[in-house]
């Protein structure tokens, strides 16, 4: 079927005024009230007027009648299929196309990489996948490409605020099982925009009204979405355009966007932003995640950005669960909706308006339902630079090259380390480093790639054929020396 | 038609040096078990090759703004063109550069 502006506009005239009423029972409501009505619908945004800048692109102020012009016009121009993957790497873009998505009910695919083999995986999995990027060149053979339609621009304005229901699924974040395959995690528009709500009340964003948000995380990124995106739709905010990498990046992009600015950013980014010797503009809130952040880089880092930092913790599965406020508490307060317990098994968070139970990759000390200290991830599980994996994952994928007789992932010892890096044993007679990291490198994600990668003639393995931690460190000692 | 002629001399000595000036410091700050001299010149810095990811960028961003006293954008004409091999990284350095 062809989709038409008059189409489109007439379906969300119906949705809006069959459901305005609910709505505003339902807004009212939140938050506070969990237990909710999956017959409830949110807004894509709000924002307070169609005249309130939504973004900032290229130096210019793009408005909310501009945005939902843009969304209706990109949703017209989606093929007809049920799933897409997003990998528009300017911000607004990524915005309108999840928009647009959600108004042609597809659902958006998340994957923590675009390595040819998860491509691959993906494409076999959702035969009803295309790609959709800000880039001419496809992503890969398997997955059909369509280039963001650069005249999109180019409209009248949609003037009507789209609602959807809140059990719409609008993304599937995946994160890697251990067998090497990725696992799917459903995320309900309701679930997403409750999350961002109850964020942005956490971190006080009503005290900055129409600040922009400007990160350095990829939309993609789960963090990236709730804080960038779902964060500025949401609560009325700005979001600025363009990624921002370097140091240099972030100076430029805050001496050119007004005050209140939010920066969303990581410990690497953060750390590099310190050692930069820039003046840099203040800014009046800053958003950190993916790795904790020490005690001494926080305060360093509120003293540089003159704003208090708040850091996010959260997994894939849940999405955002607890802040602190770093240089005041080491304790991480939990989201209203959120409570975690403690059993045999780990630490499970439990999330109130779905009643949906989570086991948590991480070793926790519990204080109460909701307040408690991280001590790390627990054995298995690897953390670098906000991309989760396990050794069992990279391990199994380590192990299914041809011609790798045995290999094992390491994960040396930290501390004091700015960045980590995993090390690997391999046992491949026939093959080079070369040949065995090339094929690494189409199977896992760069930030895990191992450096170095130790060819050796056997692993110290024991009898029941298990590598004992001794024997590991043994290793390293051995490779340390050498 | 007259063809233009390209008249500048390259000094490729003075490239060489500075390409495994360069190749000492990324492997000093990337602390990589590998000699300067293993970085072949031509060979991709990022993904392939060398296998450099985005936090390798960011760190040797920060050498490059210490070293050669100019800092690296997203906004330059194309980053991955820049860091396509140690000799386009070094070509970009050596007209940026301010120290």
């Amino acid at each position: 079927m062809q989709w038409t502006y008059e189409w489109l506009e007439k379906t969300v005239r119906s949705l809006v005024s069959r459901t305005l009423s609910r709505q505003t029972s339902s807004e009212a409501s939140f938050p506070g009230e969990y237990q909710s009505d999956q017959s409830e619908i949110f807004p894509l945004l709000r924002h307070e007027g169609m005249e309130s800048i939504l973004a900032y692109r290229k130096g210019k102020p793009i408005t909310v009648a501009q945005f939902l012009g843009e969304v209706s016009v990109v949703a017209s121009t989606l093929p007809t299929r049920k799933y897409v993957l997003n990998l528009c790497s300017d911000r607004y873009r990524f915005t309108v196309v999840l928009a647009a998505a959600l108004l042609r009910r597809q659902i958006t695919l998340l994957p923590p990489n675009d390595t040819p083999e998860l491509l691959k995986f993906l494409s076999a999995q959702y035969s009803d996948l295309y790609c959709l990027r800000d880039a001419s060149d496809p992503v890969s053979p398997f997955i059909p490409s369509v280039p963001y339609p650069d005249d999109a621009v180019e409209t009248r304005d949609f003037m009507e605020i789209p609602y959807f229901p809140v059990q719409q699924v609008a993304a599937i974040v995946f994160t890697s099982g251990s067998t090497g395959r990725p696992l799917p995690q459903v995320k309900t528009w309701g679930s997403i925009v409750r999350s961002a709500r109850v964020a942005g009340i956490r971190l006080g964003v009503f005290s900055h009204p129409g600040a922009t948000l400007l990160g350095t995380v990829p939309s993609q990124h789960m963090y990236g979405l709730e804080s960038t995106v779902l964060l500025a739709l949401q609560h009325g905010l700005t979001l600025y355009s363009g990624r921002l990498f370097y140091p240099k990046d972030i100076v430029t992009a805050l001496s050119v966007v007004p005050k209140p600015r939010v920066l969303v950013s990581t410990p690497v980014h953060i750390r590099a932003l310190l050692d930069d010797e820039t003046e840099l503009p203040p800014v009046d809130l800053a958003i950190c995640a993916t790795a904790p952040l020490s005690p001494h880089l926080a305060a360093a880092a509120e003293s540089r950005l003159g704003a208090p930092l708040y850091e996010i913790y959260g997994c894939t599965e849940v999405g955002q669960m607890a802040t602190r406020r770093t240089v005041k508490t080491e304790e991480w307060s939990c989201f209203d909706g959120i409570s975690l317990r403690q059993d045999k098994k780990g630490t499970w968070a439990q999330i109130v308006h779905t009643g949906g139970d989570v086991l948590l990759n991480d070793v926790i000390e519990l204080r109460d339902p909701g307040h408690f200290l991280l001590h790390g991830r627990t054995g298995d599980l690897v953390n670098i630079a906000g991309k989760r994996t396990s050794l069992a994952h990279l391990n199994y994928h380590l192990n299914s090259i041809e011609g790798v007789r045995d290999g094992i992932f390491v994960m040396p010892d930290e501390s004091g380390q700015a960045t980590v890096r995993l090390m690997a044993f391999v046992v491949a007679p026939a093959l080079t480093q070369e040949t065995i990291m090339d094929s690494l490198r189409k199977r896992i994600d760069p930030v895990f790639l191992p450096r170095p990668l130790c060819l050796v003639e056997s692993l110290p393995r024991n009898a029941t054929g298990k590598l004992s931690h001794d024997a590991v460190n043994h290793l390293l000692t051995e490779f340390a020396e050498r | 038609m007259d063809i233009p002629q390209d008249n500048r001399t390259v000094d490729v000595t003075a490239d060489v040096a500075q390409e495994r000036e360069l190749a000492q410091l990324i492997v000093t700050t990337l602390k990589l078990k590998i000699e300067p001299s293993d970085v072949d010149p031509e060979a991709p810095l990022y993904k392939e090759g060398l296998g450099l990811d985005s936090i390798d960028i960011l760190e040797i961003s920060l050498t490059i703004s210490k070293v050669y006293g100019f800092k690296l954008s997203s906004d330059d004409e194309n980053n991955l063109v820049i860091f396509r091999s140690l000799r386009s990284l070094n070509r970009h350095i050596q007209t940026h550069r301010v120290k």
